[in-house]
């Protein structure tokens, strides 16, 4: 049986004449990879009637660089690497997602000490990001000022990271087998200044744009996901979680330290774009939280237990194994073959995931609410191609 | 000939007495005694309005960036300059040296012509606003009518810009343009409606002198303060200022009808956008806040006195950079409206105020009720 | 174990399901021509309730000669995963979408089409995703190679 295979071309390929009954007629229109609001290189055609959206198409593919493949050449700890450039933003979610497949498939244990700073490191990066993505969110939406009081946020937290990381950006931290080196003795007194300016900042936020009614109107009732669609589609993270189902890796499959601390997971009701926008403000908070109970209590001991540059052989068979980044699920399979090389390595992007319900959500509404909508999803581009 | 004389209000040494006097009475005037002192003055005229429309472009721009900067919780321009004072100067040179890219498949004509309307649009207003007694170009007796006639014209650039560069982008842009304004020029309409009720008079000056006795603003019970909200509101709307800049909307429409406009077409349609500012935030002072009237308070001669003593046109220019210094504010506070929503606020919220506004204004002057008489 | 009684519970419904082994979770090996109804199966049926299709990928056997396409489900209500894969040859690696059970699958799909030269059946849009519509080649198989590449020495 044959199946046949289509090209882009085929898909945009001109509208047919009139529409509605005002013979009105569509048209295409790009917004190509090159804009200012997509949060990276996306292209998205949007075949539109006057300002309403009839059908979006997105075209991914321009930060393609091939990490899979490049992951069967490259040892796990090299690999570590290249998982910082996926989800720049939570970068060390990223490492740890493979660390921690690296370490299920060869049977490695960690120590205590490393599983909290991993866990702290972790909640400080999700902080992190999600204060990047309110202030890209306000600037979206005509707010300038919120972008600019985002990144300050995110300065005083980089600072922090920086001092023990080294980056801070591309953190290349989290290592199967525990962390690379160990923390700046100023890191717990400095991480505990941090944890009520942010508790401040972030009730500041809500002051400032949550309050506010434009951006209540712009937010409401637009981009309705009911729970069941979204699992259809593969939402994971908060956008699963705004629209009612509770599914929270951290509380249903703990990892690292989760288990032993006490945090709310917050869930919408409505799936709209307000509620995917309020249940990463209130995980900014337990974000908080779960820090404050963590900072304090940081075991002593080894921070490796692998030597560092050691190989870890991989043993045959098929492991799947996955953690809750800043915006969902990032699931890695491993392939081994006995080697310290994997024979295939696949990573499940929370990002792809996660954009491909906007070709639902957005038709019918206008080029304004296609951007809330996209600003709510919270995609970040080099994710989605890998 | 224009001269009105304001009789100075009972008891001791009374205010100064404004006489009004303009560059065209004195062109006219000219014209029996003397032709070239008649082309002097013409020639005066013109540079001054060419010099205020370079000195407003130059601090108006820097402004706006140093208040967005501490806004931001940033500096701004620091280093052109002292605290970056010649960084407009500085941009200016860049935006007359950088190359003007027209689309290929552009309207040419159309493309060149659009910044030039809206240019021309706002300067026209600069001409007949009151500055001080003694500082107006023209002082037309339908003043009031001619601004808003010419502010509805300034659309024209905009849609023209939209149309004319061949990108799906800018048409948005200029279509949305065009349905903001002129829906907005309603609101402001009415709420100038209730201050020319109340003055009497549609001239400019005129509706500065009859703020003698207090601004309207706090004078006209009730519709002065909401004639003054309307008014900003929809001024800020017709001057495409967030939160109503979605024709231009820089993260939706990558810069909307001016996406297509480089080099000194772009610096026409950017100065159109500051002059407009500096344009609405003087008709709002004038009609509203006194003009170059200054603060007079009831029986207190003394303070009278001591308001008297700065001169009319600093009255004038402070009150106007407030009002630039608010519009600045809201820029860089809200986010932006959807077009649909800026259509509801228009139609549903703002006319029906506007219109019960204009009513009851109406019923005031005919009740002669004033606060602070 | 839970793990293997929803091997047994699949294998009840599905004779032909086998068990795959050295995989760290339930995972069943089924012919390429079952997959589909097994796969709407576990979706309706409530004791299964696999309403998320969590990863969906392709692994290049280029020794056997086989693709393998794996699947990995989550039930959302039961809080269970299980793994299912189907082998198709290489030369014509023709396998049923499963996009009507899960819409994410329409992309999931076309990534492995793009990268590994899956063929998906009754795939309402077919074509690549990452590269060009005009790409030559499929870049995850072990012997893609073009002239660009570079080569590490191992």
């Amino acid at each position: 049986m044959t199946v046949t295979v289509h090209t882009l071309h085929d898909r945009i390929s001109p509208p047919t004449g009139a529409d509605s009954s005002l013979q009105t007629q569509e048209y295409l229109i790009n917004m190509g990879p090159q804009h200012p609001i997509a949060h990276g290189s996306l292209r998205i055609i949007l075949r539109m009637d006057g300002e309403t959206i009839r059908e979006v198409i997105p075209v991914p593919g321009f930060v393609h660089r091939g990490l899979e493949k490049m992951g069967e050449n490259l040892t796990s700890l090299q690999f570590i690497h290249l998982t910082d450039r996926m989800d720049y933003l939570s970068a060390l979610m990223n490492n740890w997602a493979v660390s921690k497949a690296v370490e299920k498939a060869a049977g490695i244990e960690v120590t205590q000490r490393a599983q909290y700073i991993r866990t702290i490191m972790a909640e400080l990066m999700r902080l992190q990001s999600h204060a990047l993505w309110w202030g890209v969110l306000g600037m979206d939406l005509g707010a300038f000022t919120a972008f600019l009081y985002g990144f300050r946020e995110r300065e005083v937290i980089g600072k922090i990271l920086e001092e023990t990381i080294g980056a801070r950006l591309t953190m290349n931290y989290i290592i199967p087998g525990g962390v690379m080196s160990d923390l700046h003795p100023d890191f717990v007194r400095q991480t505990k200044e941090v944890l009520p300016y942010m508790k401040k900042m972030i009730d500041e936020y809500d002051v400032l744009l949550s309050g506010n009614v434009i951006l209540q109107e712009r937010l409401r009732n637009i981009g309705i996901l009911s729970g069941k669609d979204a699992i259809g589609y593969g939402c994971t993270g908060p956008v699963l979680r705004a629209s009612g189902v509770p599914w929270d890796l951290r509380k249903t499959e703990p990892y690292g330290v989760y288990d032993k601390v006490d945090f709310d997971v917050p869930v919408g009701s409505v799936g709209d774009n307000w509620d995917r926008y309020y249940v990463r403000m209130e995980e900014m908070r337990q974000s908080i939280r779960i820090i404050e109970q963590l900072i304090d209590n940081i075991p002593e001991g080894d921070i490796q237990t692998v030597k560092y540059g050691g190989r870890i052989k991989i043993p045959a068979g098929t492991y799947y194994d996955h953690l809750e980044t800043a915006r969902g699920v990032l699931g890695v399979t491993l392939v081994g073959d006995g080697t310290d090389k994997p024979y295939r390595i696949h990573l499940r992007s929370p990002n792809f995931n996660n954009l491909w319900v906007v070709t639902k959500l957005a038709v019918g509404w206008r080029i304004a609410d296609i951007i809330a909508i996209q600003s709510t999803l919270d995609l970040v581009i080099p994710d989605i191609d890998r | 000939m224009n001269f009105v004389h304001i009789l100075a209000s009972a008891g001791g040494p009374g205010p100064k007495t404004f006489k009004v006097l303009t560059v065209a009475d004195r062109a006219l005037e000219a014209v029996n005694t003397n032709l070239w002192m008649t082309a002097l003055y013409l020639l005066l005229a013109v540079l001054a309005v060419a010099g205020l429309i370079a000195f407003l472009g130059m601090s108006l721009i820097y402004m706006e960036r140093k208040v967005a900067g501490h806004f931001q919780c940033r500096l701004g321009p620091m280093r052109v300059g002292p605290h970056g004072i010649f960084q407009t100067v500085a941009d200016t040179v860049k935006l007359l040296l950088k190359e003007d890219i027209i689309p290929r498949d552009a309207d040419q004509l159309m493309h060149l012509v659009a910044p030039f309307l809206s240019l021309t649009a706002t300067v026209l207003v600069l001409m007949i606003i009151p500055y001080s007694p003694t500082l107006q170009i023209v002082d037309l007796n339908i003043g009031v009518l001619f601004v808003t006639a010419i502010t509805g014209f300034g659309v024209l650039g905009i849609l023209l810009g939209g149309w004319a560069s061949n990108n799906k982008w800018s048409l948005l842009g200029g279509m949305r343009a065009g349905a903001q304004i002129i829906s907005y020029e309603i609101s402001a309409t009415l709420a100038i409606m209730v201050m020319v009720l109340f003055s009497g008079t549609l001239s400019l000056s005129g509706i500065v002198q009859s703020q003698e006795a207090g601004w309207w603003i706090w004078r006209a019970p009730v519709v002065g303060l909401v004639g003054f909200i309307l008014f900003l509101i929809a001024s800020v709307a017709e001057i495409n200022r967030t939160p109503f800049d979605i024709p231009e909307g820089e993260s939706e429409l990558t810069g909307g009808f001016n996406t297509e406009y480089s080099g000194m077409r772009f610096a026409f349609f950017f100065l159109a956008e500051f002059i407009n500012i500096f344009t609405v935030a003087a008709i709002t002072v004038t009609l509203f806040l006194g003009g170059w009237m200054p603060l007079h308070i009831g029986d207190f001669a003394g303070f009278n006195h001591a308001m008297d003593i700065i001169p009319p046109v600093a009255w004038f220019l402070g009150k106007t950079f407030v009002i630039i210094f608010i519009i600045m504010w809201l820029r860089w506070t809200f986010p932006r409206l959807r077009v649909d929503q800026l259509m509801h606020l228009e139609w549903k919220i703002m006319l029906p105020i506007g219109f019960a506004n204009l009513l009851l204004g109406a019923v005031l002057v005919l009740f002669n009720f004033y606060f602070f008489p | 174990m839970a793990g293997l009684t929803q091997i047994e519970d699949i294998r009840r419904i599905e004779p032909a399901a086998e068990e795959r082994p050295d995989a760290d979770r339930p995972a069943v090996m089924v012919p390429v021509d079952r997959l589909h109804g097994l796969m709407q199966t576990l979706r309706d049926d409530q004791a299964f309730a696999f309403d998320m299709l969590l990863d969906h990928t392709a692994i290049d056997w280029h020794t056997d000669g086989d693709i393998e396409v794996i699947y990995q489900l989550f039930s959302t209500l039961h809080g269970q995963y299980v793994q299912v894969s189907a082998k198709v040859p290489r030369d014509n690696p023709v396998v049923p979408t499963v996009c009507d059970l899960w819409p994410i699958a329409q992309w999931q799909e076309r990534e492995a089409y793009d990268l590994m030269g899956v063929l998906y059946d009754n795939h309402p849009d077919l074509r690549r995703l990452f590269l060009e519509d005009d790409w030559q080649g499929f870049p995850l198989r072990k012997d893609y190679t073009d002239e660009d590449m570079l080569e590490r020495s191992k």
